[in-house]
């Protein structure tokens, strides 16, 4: 059972407080927003694909707890510039030790949910955006 | 912050503490090695011994299947089973224990009375009104009724304070209303419901009431004969009994002509290769092997709420709940919901700005040994209509303490000074 101490470390709170990219973003061609139905926290990301399928940039916005959101902003930091291949064979295994602490099965869900909505934004292309792969 | 002393308590209603040493559950440390407080009874209870014991005893001397067997064990254990319905239909007051139906809980008496009552019953332009307040258990079932007749459902909403709106549950009453489907007590806020009038004024207008009683039948006395309800269900596991049974009441006229919801062994009188005719109440809605042992160890709890008496229950919850909310009230940023302490059963949900409700529910039980709920309670209309996704909800029950609650309220202080912003700033990459 990790303290709470661990569970909330410095760098994760300081990610919760001062966010890598939180917003939108004018121009995306990728975009995907989706829920933990059992606690209803909310995580959208935009994407700008480049034409050499990498992620040129991105942004998320979202509601819920600590974990939930810090760890949208820790993947996001961690995906710009990477390829779309790249994206997605980040495994959710190494989304959760990217976050660091070790979470209860539950938590991990709040963890996770960035990463799902990250794995199926690469596949939503915008309607009507350019540069659609 | 400096919390205020709360007199609104009177320690003569406060049960003695020493009921704690019958559950065993209680005894325990959770998190970084505290003693367990456990304030998350409205999802579910715990069991005193007497309850366990009763569950073991069915297992090691008596257990086989009810209703088939001319052996011992079987006769033995359709005898229990039999006499913990006689035993249900004391504790809420019905006329015949044949108006009493054992399910799997709550969820599984309102979906009964949904599929068979409602489907047999309704039909285009029909409505069913529940309120904004009701579990996903008393609006979901009625949906898919809904669908399927062509029924239509209408919502009474809520005062400002959390209680039903009760202007508008007359205009909304109306020749149309086939069925009111109502919840005593709000699992959120707390919130306890005039059924009685309700079920009044609905049968003035011709129509049926339903009433979820999950969260009032295990905390205050209950009588449906006095209250006149047509359809009252509640759940075994939310009151001291073990998970996975239920009941169900229903007017014997009603349950008489309904038709059987599950089909299967024992709800049948002859079975041809095409065809049945159902058999008599209770087993009509019975099909099944029944939960056995469940059922049994329910009349346990029910044996056990009765000695201390739900009136006392009830008195200790008020005091308990009266200090949680004078507290509670006291914290900066803090909002409540739901009404004030005299028109609330024994829970308090409560929301914090920018502080979510897993942070309270995580550092409360890491720290301070606090099981609270954190999330939408299977009330997500609601928390939508609030403005709010989720809430932290403390419950209590009959083994609750005040001291539990003033640990509740040194958890909420702390997290929000963990979680209050600090100018905090990530370490910025070089790409930046």
């Amino acid at each position: 059972m990790p303290s709470e101490e661990e569970l909330y470390q410095e760098h994760i709170l300081d990610h919760y407080e001062d966010p890598f990219h939180r917003g939108s973003l004018d121009g995306c061609t990728h975009a995907h927003e989706d829920k933990n139905p059992l606690c209803g926290d909310v995580v959208r990301i935009e994407l700008k694909l480049g034409p050499d399928g990498k992620v040129e940039d991105l942004y998320f916005d979202g509601e819920g707890c600590v974990i939930s959101q810090a760890s949208a902003s820790m993947l996001l930091e961690k995906m710009q510039g990477k390829t779309v291949d790249e994206v997605k064979e980040f495994s959710a295994e190494q989304m959760l030790e990217l976050y660091g602490p070790r979470l209860t099965p539950n938590r991990q869900k709040c963890c996770l949910l960035s990463w799902k909505v990250m794995q199926s934004a690469v596949h939503s292309p915008v309607d009507g955006a350019e540069g659609e792969q | 912050m400096t919390i205020l002393a709360t007199e609104r308590i009177d320690e003569r209603l406060l049960l003695p503490e020493s009921i704690r040493g019958d559950f065993p559950i209680l005894d325990q440390e959770v998190g970084t090695g505290r003693p367990l407080a456990f304030l998350d009874n409205a999802a579910s209870t715990q069991r005193p011994r007497q309850v366990i014991d009763a569950i073991a005893g069915v297992y090691e001397q008596d257990y086989a299947n009810v209703h088939r067997g001319i052996h011992t064990l079987s006769e033995r254990s359709t005898e229990l089973y039999e006499q913990a319905r006689e035993r249900v239909r004391r504790f809420i007051g019905a006329a015949d224990s044949r108006e009493v139906i054992f399910t799997q809980g709550t969820t599984a008496s309102i979906n009964l009375v949904a599929q068979s009552w409602g489907r047999t019953n309704l039909k285009a332009g029909d409505e069913i009104l529940t309120t904004v307040m009701e579990h996903h258990s008393n609006l979901v079932p009625w949906q898919q009724v809904c669908e399927q007749t062509g029924a239509v459902m209408r919502h009474v909403p809520i005062t400002e304070d959390g209680r039903l709106d009760m202007v508008a549950f007359d205009e909304l009453l109306s020749e149309r209303t086939k069925l009111v489907a109502v919840v005593s007590v709000s699992n959120t806020l707390g919130t306890i419901n005039p059924v009685d009038e309700m079920i009044a004024k609905a049968h003035d207008a011709g129509a049926l009431v339903l009433v979820d009683a999950a969260q009032s039948v295990p905390h205050m006395p209950t009588n449906v004969a006095g209250l006149d309800a047509d359809f009252v269900a509640f759940s075994g596991h939310k009151m001291l009994g073990p998970s996975g049974v239920g009941v169900l009441y229903g007017k014997e006229a009603l349950l008489e002509e309904m038709p059987p919801f599950l089909g299967g062994g024992s709800m049948i009188n002859v079975v041809e290769l095409d065809s049945f005719t159902p058999a008599e109440l209770p087993a009509k809605f019975e099909a099944g092997t029944p939960p056995i042992a469940p059922a049994i160890g329910m009349t346990a709890a029910i044996e056990y709420l009765e000695r201390i008496g739900l009136e006392r229950v009830h008195n200790h919850e008020q005091q308990l709940v009266a200090r949680a909310y004078d507290l509670l009230s006291q914290v900066d940023g803090l909002t409540i919901l739901g009404p004030a302490p005299e028109h609330r059963a024994g829970l308090v949900s409560f929301t914090f700005e920018r502080i979510h409700a897993h942070e309270f529910a995580q550092v409360l039980n890491d720290q301070f040994g606090v099981a609270v709920r954190a999330g939408h309670h299977c009330t997500q209309p609601l928390h939508r209509l609030l403005g709010m996704s989720s809430s932290t909800r403390a419950s209590f029950y009959l083994y609750n303490t005040p001291a539990e609650v003033v640990r509740l309220l040194e958890g909420i202080v702390k997290v929000q000074e963990m979680f209050a912003p600090k100018g905090r700033t990530r370490r910025r990459r070089r790409s930046e």
